[in-house]
């Protein structure tokens, strides 16, 4: 009998097995966002503390969404009033939460680490929606999801990522899964953002300062959002990154006939992205968001519900 | 008196290598020689042991004044003394700053008061550390302080530097600086690397130390004064160094245990391995092992830097820098340069004694009249670290539970014994 795993960390650990196995988990769940009763009591009774350390949006809710679909409580704690702002240590919070006794712990953090950081310290399942400049699990998870459905499978994408790679953690997380698929994935943005110890990240990944040869031949193309305190830190004028970088029609043209489009979010249109394309027929990123609760569904009802079906994911917790 | 059989003495200076006795009466070596015999004596069997001049760290933080949670002069001094230490240079990063000769006065009182180890404090080159005005040297030279340094931080510019060596030079002291451009990061917690940006950890590039060597290294040259290069990390510092050196320039460094031991593939977010300068590059620490064996590095020193547990067990990029080194120091040299083969036991005595005394201009030799202070340590004792039974007030040691082979078994200062194992 192996080791069961507990929590979700990381991507870069997990094999393509593992990844392919939670993706499928995921199919139900999404299926279930298209009904008109979206709730379900699998997980009637237990409940989940979303302990957001760092402002969130989209993946709060998304997780708040899958959690209450299952039928489980949800408790929060977000940055703005939590006990940190009151210089309490992340070890002492995070003792508290957990002698508020819940089933399960999502954590959101700006510094890289604090989700094992916090796994260390817990006996509950912890799942990592964002740790600093290190990964995003959930959000790799679900950009898979998206690209398999559209696409039909993993195996041998070539995916262009745009933006500020090296302080993305969705990018980190997005080559961990994607080249445990066979992909060949292209990085691509300022030199600065760009360097070259990315190579080292996985097998099949390049880099390119040109966007144009970075999009040539690509079936899909994700661009990262670029956060304006970068563009300041001193980075490059922002007018400079939108004629080097933004990708637009004219530009997407260069990509295969019908290139997927994704973004992360949040978006800013006119930046990292022209609204054309993010509001074009090849653009994925509403599916993104509702494939995020999917795969969200799909995660706490394994790693909550104590199905016992968990054991291709045991070496998972690292 | 106390006499010590049938050690093996090693002492580089003299450039002994002897199956000697050693006896001593009071504060001093009285007598060094084959089989002596004193009935007098408390007799020592240090058959086994090597017998070497005491043990020298230029470079730690004992907290005492300011930060007592984390470490005193006496635990401090305690920890050294179990690390086999007779002598050691705290920092002035205290708070207050030791930039004055009253501080100096206290720590001097402190370490009288634990009569442990010889205490040997360093001073601020600048008021404050601030990097503005120098501070009041002569007054804490007069004091006792036996080297000048901003430790934690580089001195702050090229014309403080200048200033500052230049009356060091007339006071005869020896300059230590912590270098780094800290212009090149910014919230940097590790070597810049293919690590780093796998772990989504903010990188320092390995230049930030070098840029600010070479800095030093000229203004050394522009002033004559004696710069001694704190903890060195770096393949490129250590060129520059030799560079130095071989231009006849009064420039001495120092390499710490965990820079010539561990690696920037070690690091994880475990904070314990969080130090600054930061464990580097598999190809820099080879090159400090080079350096270490070729004579290049004139010193191991610990940059013993205690915090208490619960500052360090937090993220790790808001840990401070710094782990304990004093218990720990030997047995790593030990398995890294001379159980592996790269050094013998001379080097590894000049390493730790007769090296870092150089780098303050004092001679420290194992002969008859001299002072007895003497570090006898096995180099097979076989012993495992444990952080929750050091001396030290603070448990921040990423060797924690690591084995070893070697260690110090007998630390005798001004003829007392300081520890016995």
């Amino acid at each position: 009998m192996i080791e069961r795993f507990r929590h979700l960390l990381a991507i870069e650990p997990l094999s393509a097995a593992q990844i392919a196995f939670l993706l499928d988990e995921a199919r139900p769940f999404q299926q279930m966002q298209t009904y008109p009763l979206k709730k379900l009591a699998t997980l009637r009774g237990k409940s989940v503390v979303l302990a957001f350390f760092e402002p969130s949006t989209r993946t709060r809710i998304s997780f708040t969404a899958a959690a209450g679909r299952l039928g489980a409580d949800t408790l929060g704690l977000q940055a703005e009033s939590s006990s940190l702002k009151k210089g309490e240590s992340l070890a002492d919070t995070i003792h508290t939460l957990e002698a508020m006794k819940p089933d399960g712990i999502v954590i959101r953090h700006s510094s890289s680490g604090a989700a094992e950081f916090v796994a260390e310290r817990v006996r509950v399942p912890v799942i990592n929606a964002g740790d600093g400049l290190h990964e995003h699990p959930t959000q790799a998870l679900l950009d898979a999801l998206t690209i398999r459905d559209r696409r039909g499978s993993l195996d041998g994408l070539a995916i262009t990522i745009l933006g500020d790679i090296v302080h993305s953690r969705v990018a980190r997380s997005d080559i961990h899964l994607l080249s445990k698929f066979g992909a060949r994935i292209t990085l691509c943005g300022p030199a600065m953002w760009l360097p070259r110890e990315l190579d080292t990240l996985a097998p099949g990944v390049r880099r390119t300062t040109r966007i144009d040869e970075a999009l040539e031949g690509a079936e899909a193309v994700m661009a990262l959002r670029v956060q304006e305190e970068r563009l300041h830190e001193p980075g490059l004028p922002r007018d400079e990154y939108i004629r080097q970088y933004q990708l637009s029609r004219a530009r997407l043209a260069r990509a295969c006939p019908g290139a997927l489009v994704l973004h992360p979010g949040p978006m800013i249109r006119g930046l990292e992205i022209e609204p054309a394309v993010a509001d074009g027929p090849q653009s994925c990123v509403l599916e993104q968001v509702t494939n995020g609760i999917a795969v969200r569904m799909a995660l706490l009802y394994l790693l909550i519900g104590g199905t016992g079906s968990l054991e291709d994911l045991s070496h998972a917790s690292a | 008196m106390l006499l010590l059989k049938n050690g093996r003495v090693v002492d580089p200076a003299t450039r002994t290598d002897a199956r000697l006795d050693v006896l001593i009466d009071g504060e001093r070596i009285a007598a060094l020689g084959p089989s002596l015999e004193v009935p007098a004596a408390e007799l020592v069997d240090a058959s086994g042991w090597v017998v070497a001049p005491g043990f020298i760290d230029l470079h730690c933080h004992l907290r005492e004044p300011g930060d007592e949670s984390s470490e005193t002069i006496e635990t401090g001094a305690c920890a050294a003394a179990r690390g086999g230490f007779t002598a050691i240079c705290p920092m002035p990063n205290t708070r207050p700053v030791n930039d004055n000769a009253s501080v100096t006065r206290f720590i001097l009182d402190r370490a009288r008061a634990a009569s442990l180890v010889r205490v040997w404090p360093i001073g601020a080159v600048s008021a404050g550390s601030r990097g503005e005005s120098l501070a009041e040297i002569s007054a804490m030279k007069d004091a006792g302080i036996v080297a000048v340094s901003d430790d934690g931080h580089p001195v702050a510019t090229a014309k403080l530097l200048r200033q500052a060596m230049e009356y060091c030079r007339s006071l005869d002291l020896p300059l230590v600086d912590h270098c780094e451009d800290s212009s090149l990061f910014a919230g940097a917690v590790m070597r810049e690397g293919p690590r780093s940006v796998r772990l989504g950890l903010a990188g320092m590039p390995a230049a930030t130390e070098s840029i600010c060597v070479a800095r030093d290294v000229q203004i050394a040259e522009l002033t004559g004064g004696r710069l001694h290069v704190a903890h060195l990390s770096t393949a490129e510092s250590l060129r520059l160094v030799r560079e130095a050196k071989r231009r006849g320039l009064g420039v001495t460094c120092e390499v710490t245990p965990h820079h010539f031991t561990l690696t920037d593939d070690d690091v994880g977010y475990d904070s314990r391995f969080k130090v600054n300068p930061p464990v580097a590059s598999r190809q820099d620490r080879d090159a400090l092992l080079e350096g270490l064996a070729d004579g290049s590095v004139d010193a191991i020193a610990t940059d013993h830097a205690p915090h208490e547990p619960a500052r360090k067990e937090v993220e790790f990029d808001r840990a401070p820098f710094g782990m304990i080194g004093f218990e720990t120091a030997l047995a790593l040299a030990l398995e890294q340069l001379f159980h592996s083969g790269r050094i013998g036991l001379t080097r590894l005595v000049e390493l730790f004694a007769t090296g870092p005394a150089r780098v303050l201009g004092i001679a420290r030799r194992l002969a008859e009249g001299e002072p007895a202070d003497l570090t006898l340590f096995s180099v097979d004792e076989p012993w495992t670290f444990r952080a929750h039974e050091s001396a030290s007030r603070s448990r921040n040691s990423p060797f924690d539970g690591r084995e070893f082979r070697g260690a110090p078994m007998m630390t005798i200062v001004a003829g007392r014994v300081a520890f016995r194992r």
